[in-house]
């Protein structure tokens, strides 16, 4: 035991006595929370919008008008070719070019039916889907109100209508910060533990002070304990961090039990770390060991639902999130914060997470060796 | 000048020399435009919902079958009451429940309104966003068939065409994003830790008093970076050509042109990093910090930068990948010419001139 305390404040001593450590475990939860929080969102504000009216007759200015005044949309130029349309699309200046053709309120009265020419910028086509379905819905809604007003209903009979109304349950604001807060803690946590355990081993291999270890009477398990506890209690220490700023910046709702979180972010260390150990056990310099952190690191986020969503992705990729531990804990991370679930609901997660971390960890430790 | 040679030969033999990061620096962006390619895209497809018919009429019959089967949603529930409604997203298996209100098509016959109500579940606001606009479409469009059935005057019909990107598929996206978040990794972080390493093995004090020139060393240094990073994005795009089916309509020559001016931008931010860092442990979490969250995030890779508050949109502006990537789409997807990405070139050019007189300035040949 006192073996394990002394290999622990010299770990506690090299991270304090690194400059550039302390800042940086202070200093990476904030610039990620309050920038990155903010920049994870679909939600459409400006869609910009080129318009080619080449009827310019009442019912195209009344439809312009409708977009001109819906808040959604930024005009941003007029013309009256198709190539300045398609210009403005190449320069990125415009994502969708609304071509009202010659005649069309002579052909909507005459022959009954007028159409509109829509071309969006699809590149991001989930922009563009939604894009589509705004513009549908606004062209829709005029539509109705015009053949009421011209087959001369009498005031109280409408057009057939059918009308939508929509809202949005656990997060009624649509406020998607509540929703990337605790993704992006889960981030932070897993990176602190990852890379920091993962290239603290290999550095004293590179460096060469590994052997002094090796010739110690440390036992292996004292060594690796006294490795990874320290960076442990940080990772535990930034989730707390982590969780009072977005508490006191953002006001994420804490429904559930921090309990919950807590107990089960000490297992999922436990697997973040000893991935982390792995990884320095395989490799002989930081650059090789920080390169395969890098690559797992991006691959478990990716995969783990924080930008994009899981339901979306073919089911063998979502097969591979069995053993992405990223992905177990942003979703218990969302579920005991926004939705307020207990232990019970968290049941199957928190035995994954406690197979996958003895798991790794015995592999590990079976992996290591004490001999250069 | 035989110096300078010497001295990236030893560079080059430095990382021919070290199979696995050779493996890791290969095999690393193939595994990942492949894994990223297939699994990752925000397309809606089979999202579970469940469906509360108060009415259970032709009409919502058939407004239900239009709904399941566009292909976006998959009926998980049929549900009898609204007090089941909060059980079955609290269980999460549901994303949305759509509500028909009593005597649906009799109402919209008669009084001739008639309402449905979406209820998404919103912990995932920008998905719970998407399912509602999406639903709301396919609603709108069966009222529109239906208006053409009934043969009601005066009809308005959109016809939307899709630029660049007609089958609507996200790895037209994605690829042009990930070419630049591997570049970006294997260049910055490469460079700027080789030369970190060198600081705290101490063998650059070897470096600093030999006769070879600042300027040399750094060269040097970055030199074969160039080389493999040109390799790296070479492959990256023929992948994406063929795997992906991304179709590349602008010249080859430029696309290869811009690429070497991203690579020569980020190995000078490299060389800024390992200037102000003196291990590499300190190299790697400033590539990190600064690298690749802001290239994932600011660079337009996965949200579009034009709806993010306006101060991330100015920050967007400094993230060297954003302007890469809108070179990159113009060039593959939208087949543009130079014409038209001339200012989002000099403005990588600015940047790389930018930070090779701070890496240089900043470069220490004194030992401390």
């Amino acid at each position: 035991m006192r073996t394990i305390l002394f290999i622990l404040r010299k770990e506690f001593l090299q991270i304090k006595r690194n400059r550039t450590m302390l800042p940086i475990i202070f200093f990476v939860p904030f610039v990620q929370l309050i920038i990155l929080v903010h920049a994870a969102t679909f939600e459409m504000k400006h869609i910009r919008m080129h318009i080619i009216d080449r009827d310019n007759s009442s019912v195209s200015r009344d439809i312009t008008g409708k977009f001109r005044g819906s808040p959604f949309y930024d005009i941003t130029n007029y013309s009256f070719s198709d190539k300045e349309g398609e210009e403005d699309l190449k320069k990125n200046k415009a994502d969708i070019v609304m071509i009202i053709p010659k005649h069309f309120e002579r052909n909507l009265k005459t022959e009954s039916s007028g159409k509109i020419q829509l071309v969006i910028n699809a590149i991001n086509a989930a922009s563009a889907g939604l894009t589509y379905a705004y513009t549908q819905s606004i062209i829709l809604k005029y539509n109705l109100d015009l053949v009421t007003e011209w087959a001369n209903l009498p005031s109280n009979v409408r057009t057939s209508s059918i009308s939508i109304t929509h809202s949005f349950w656990f997060n009624p604001e649509l406020n998607y910060k509540n929703y990337m807060v605790p993704g992006i803690l889960v981030l932070l946590v897993t990176l602190i533990g990852m890379f920091l355990t993962g290239m603290n081993i290999v550095r004293e291999k590179e460096i060469g002070t590994i052997e002094q270890i090796n010739i110690t009477p440390i036992k292996k398990h004292q060594f690796i304990i006294g490795k990874l506890l320290p960076f442990w209690i940080i990772a535990q220490f930034e989730l707390a961090f982590g969780l009072t700023l977005g508490k006191l910046l953002f006001n994420i709702p804490i429904l559930g039990n921090l309990g919950v979180v807590f107990t089960f972010s000490s297992i999922y260390l436990l697997v973040v770390l000893g991935l982390g150990l792995i990884i320095s056990t395989i490799n002989n310099t930081q650059q090789q060991s920080m390169f395969i952190s890098f690559f797992f690191m991006i691959v478990f986020i990716m995969m783990s639902g924080l930008f994009t969503p899981v339901e979306s992705m073919p089911v063998w990729a979502q097969k591979i999130n069995i053993i992405n531990p990223v992905a177990y804990f942003i979703k218990v991370m969302r579920m005991v914060l926004m939705k307020g679930s207990g232990f019970a609901d968290i049941k199957q997660q928190l035995i994954s997470i406690s197979v996958y971390a003895v798991v790794i960890l015995s592999f590990a430790v079976w992996r290591y060796r004490k001999v250069s | 000048m035989k110096r300078f040679f010497g001295f990236v030969t030893k560079e080059f033999y430095h990382i021919f020399r070290d199979f696995r990061t050779l493996v890791v620096l290969f095999g690393m962006p193939i595994a990942q435009i492949l894994l990223f390619g297939f699994a990752i895209n925000t397309d809606l497809k089979d999202a579970s919902i469940a469906i509360l018919d108060n009415s259970k009429d032709e009409m919502t019959r058939k407004l239900s079958q239009k709904i399941i089967s566009s292909g976006y949603f998959l009926l998980k529930e049929n549900l009898n009451t609204t007090a089941e409604i909060e059980k079955s997203f609290q269980t999460g298996k549901i994303k949305e429940v759509i509500i028909f209100q009593e005597d649906f098509e009799k109402r919209f016959m008669k009084d001739g309104k008639a309402s449905v109500q979406i209820i998404a579940d919103a912990t995932d606001p920008n998905n719970a966003n998407l399912f509602v606009n999406y639903t709301s479409g396919i609603i709108n469009n069966f009222q529109q068939e239906l208006m053409r059935e009934q043969k009601v005057p005066y009809l308005i019909t959109p016809e939307v065409r899709l630029r660049y990107n007609p089958e609507m598929k996200s790895v037209f996206m994605f690829v042009p994003g990930i070419i630049t978040i591997l570049l970006m990794l294997v260049c910055a972080m490469m460079t700027s830790i080789s030369i970190a390493r060198e600081k705290e093995l101490g063998t650059m004090e070897v470096l600093l008093v030999s006769p070879l020139k600042p300027l040399q060393i750094l060269v040097g240094k970055v030199l074969p970076y160039v080389l493999l990073s040109f390799i790296n994005a070479v492959t990256i795009i023929m992948l994406g050509k063929w795997v992906f089916g991304m179709p590349i309509t602008g010249s080859y020559m430029l696309l290869l042109f811009v690429t070497i001016v991203f690579i020569i931008m980020v190995l000078s931010l490299g060389i800024f990093i390992s200037t102000v860092s003196n291990n590499q442990m300190t190299a790697m979490l400033i590539s990190m910090v600064g690298l690749l969250l802001p290239t994932i995030l600011l660079s337009g890779f996965v949200f579009p930068t034009e709806n993010m508050p306006l101060i991330l949109e100015w920050l967007s502006y400094i993230v060297p990948a954003k302007w890469f990537i809108i070179i990159l789409k113009s060039v593959m997807l939208k087949g543009l010419g130079i014409q038209y990405i001339w200012k989002e070139l000099l403005v990588l050019l600015g940047m790389t001139l930018f930070l090779l007189m701070l890496g240089m300035k900043k470069f220490k040949i004194r030992l401390e």
